[in-house]
């Protein structure tokens, strides 16, 4: 048995897998991680289930030792400066920490100097997976309702995980697709008819940014005032991740994993499955847009977005064919560790809470 | 008459299909949302993998690797449409409730803005004879319906920001018993040492929509007792008949 310690970490990040699902009508939220495909990336690399529990790293820093043995990991999402020992490592890689090293992670590469591959979070899945007590099938953090395990909160420096010893067995890289850009695509409905076409038509063809008052209940948007035709006061009826609600002040909040399950304020439209991830890794302040599609185009690309989760496995590729020059690489993650401003004030923000409840 | 018509069935993304009765607090609509909920657990439809009542709708989620917008559309109307069997086998519950003091700290309020005294609105509200019409918002949070008309009040201004475990409170046209300490805009009546919601306890979720519930006052000594009793794990709401 080795040990994982956690040495750093900033807020927003927490234990993290594929969700607690079948208690929505107790009001038990599902949460789990924000970008399902990267968790997935890296459970695969450390030949975890695709969607066991894994650690969810948000904007900040972190670093985390091994001790009392080797630890191996795989390490996905947010593209940021990553060391083992002053040894620079590769996101989309698997990696072993030898007893007594720490894996250093930097900021998460932010608006500012980003471009599409901007990301807020990144997973590392530890191999033999996260040891603790499922509730409802999940050791997904939900600190509201005070569940997660191994801790039911955010991690904090000085947490540690018990895991198996590192097996020893080659690394991995995983090939993912190219980077997805453009709009966020969403579906209306299902109270779209709660805004005129000329609300419904600035909503889509405006740009957005994420606010820096957001956390995982809920993104805050920032953008033009989208009006109600009858008021937002609805009768609250059943959320999804991605369901974007518009309250009385005109300022969209797309709810995130640990939304409330039900909501009292119209929903113009709802982020697509299979751009959720991708919305979720925005960071604060780049802008964006939406882009409605039809109900059969969203779930095409559903069953794509699946597809593409079950063809994780055929894309591991041996380390030794990872023809590129770590240390321009690395480089250019340093580059990438001067987070924005907007990124560092994003997870202190007052809940979304207040702006959700009934 | 809303229960004769055929639902509305609204996309809430890709999927998860919102099937709405009415757009406002309706007994009638929320008595089929309840009725469909449970025609999904007597007869599942492939697909189907959780769903959600609420007062005016029935959210169904499902994996659309397994079944389309329309076919799932066209099954749920056909369920929706099917007579309703009797309401089978309700479950009666009676939870105590401290009302007023440091365990309802809006009572005094909200009797005079209703023109009456505390001791009148403690009366009519555990007079109420109360349904589970939705649990939701945060777990074991349980919007019940049948508050009489003259406890109708606006919710607050201010939302508080924290408000405490067990309250039972009132806004709008509702009443309910939130399990959690949390964010409430309602104006709070007492509390009471029912958990509706506690890990590591059988069951974990008190209370299903379509429960009946009555309420009764006790006090502020015995909700301290009965608190502490429902803390190390005791089912303190009576279960008068299943």
């Amino acid at each position: 048995m080795s040990r994982l310690i956690v040495a750093s970490i900033g807020p927003a990040s927490s234990v993290q897998d594929g969700g607690r699902h079948g208690a929505q009508r107790y009001g038990l939220t599902p949460s789990g991680a924000m970008d399902r495909l990267a968790l997935a990336a890296a459970n695969c690399l450390v030949g975890n289930a695709l969607l066991a529990a894994a650690i969810e790293i948000g904007p900040f820093g972190a670093a985390f030792t091994a001790r009392d043995g080797a630890v191996r990991v795989g390490l996905a999402g947010a593209p940021r400066s990553a060391d083992i020992a002053g040894r620079a490592v590769v996101i989309d890689t698997s990696m072993t920490i030898a007893d007594g090293e720490t894996l250093t992670l930097g900021f998460a590469r932010g608006a500012a100097n980003g471009g599409t591959k901007a990301a807020a979070f990144s997973y590392l899945a530890i191999e033999g997976g996260i040891a603790g007590e499922a509730v409802f099938g999940s050791l997904a953090v939900n600190a509201r309702a005070g569940l997660g395990s191994p801790y039911p909160r955010p991690l904090q420096a000085g947490d540690e995980f018990h895991v198996k010893a590192a097996s020893g067995a080659a690394e991995w890289r995983i090939e993912l697709p190219a980077a997805v850009s453009g709009p966020i695509r969403v579906v209306l409905g299902p109270q779209d008819d709660e805004f005129s076409d000329a609300f419904k038509t600035l909503f889509l063809d405006s740009e957005w940014k994420i606010s820096a008052t957001s956390d995982r209940m809920g993104y805050r948007l920032e953008g033009p005032v989208i009006r109600h035709l009858h008021g937002h006061n609805i009768v609250s009826d059943g959320t999804v991740d991605g369901s974007i609600q518009v309250p009385g002040n005109g300022a969209p909040i797309v709810l995130m994993p640990d939304r409330g399950t039900s909501g009292g304020y119209p929903k113009i439209a709802t982020v697509i499955t299979a751009d959720f991830g991708r919305f979720a890794q925005i960071p604060a302040g780049t802008g964006f847009r939406f882009k409605a599609v039809s109900m059969t185009e969203a779930q095409a690309e559903t069953r794509k977005f699946a597809e593409l989760l079950r063809s994780l496995p055929d894309r591991l590729r041996g380390i030794e064919s990872f023809d590129l020059n770590i240390e321009a690489l690395h480089g250019a993650n340093v580059a990438g560790s001067a987070v924005s401003a907007v990124d560092a004030e994003t997870w202190h923000a007052t809940p979304a809470d207040v702006l959700t409840l009934d | 008459m809303a229960a004769t018509l055929s639902p509305r069935l609204l996309p809430s993304g890709d999927s998860a299909i919102t099937v709405e009765f009415s757009r406002n607090i309706d007994d009638a609509a929320n008595q089929r949302v309840l009725a469909l909920d449970r025609a999904l657990q007597e007869a599942p439809i492939q697909g189907v993998t959780e769903t959600v009542p609420t007062y005016r709708s029935l959210l169904v989620h499902y994996d659309p690797c397994q079944i389309d917008f329309v076919t799932l559309g066209e099954k749920l109307r056909a369920a929706a449409g099917r007579p309703v069997s009797s309401e089978a086998k309700t479950r009666r519950w009676r939870f105590p409730v401290a009302y007023g003091g440091e365990n309802g700290i809006d009572l005094e309020d909200v009797a005079k803005t209703l023109g009456t005294t505390a001791e009148d609105v403690v009366r009519r509200h555990a007079a109420g004879q109360y349904r589970v019409a939705m649990i939701g918002f945060t777990p074991g949070w349980s919007y019940l319906s049948g508050l009489e008309k003259f406890l109708h009040m606006p919710r607050r201004h201010d939302p508080r920001l924290l408000t405490p475990p067990g309250t039972v409170a009132i806004g709008g046209v509702q009443t309910g018993i939130q399990c959690l300490a949390g964010p409430s805009g309602w104006h709070l009546l007492g509390r009471t040492p029912v958990r509706t919601y506690q890990l590591h306890r059988d069951p974990t979720f008190l209370l299903e929509p379509g429960d009946h519930v009555t309420l009764f006052a006790i006090d502020a000594k015995t909700f301290a007792e009965q608190d502490r009793a429902a803390e190390a794990g005791e089912i303190i709401a009576e279960l008068i008949a299943a």
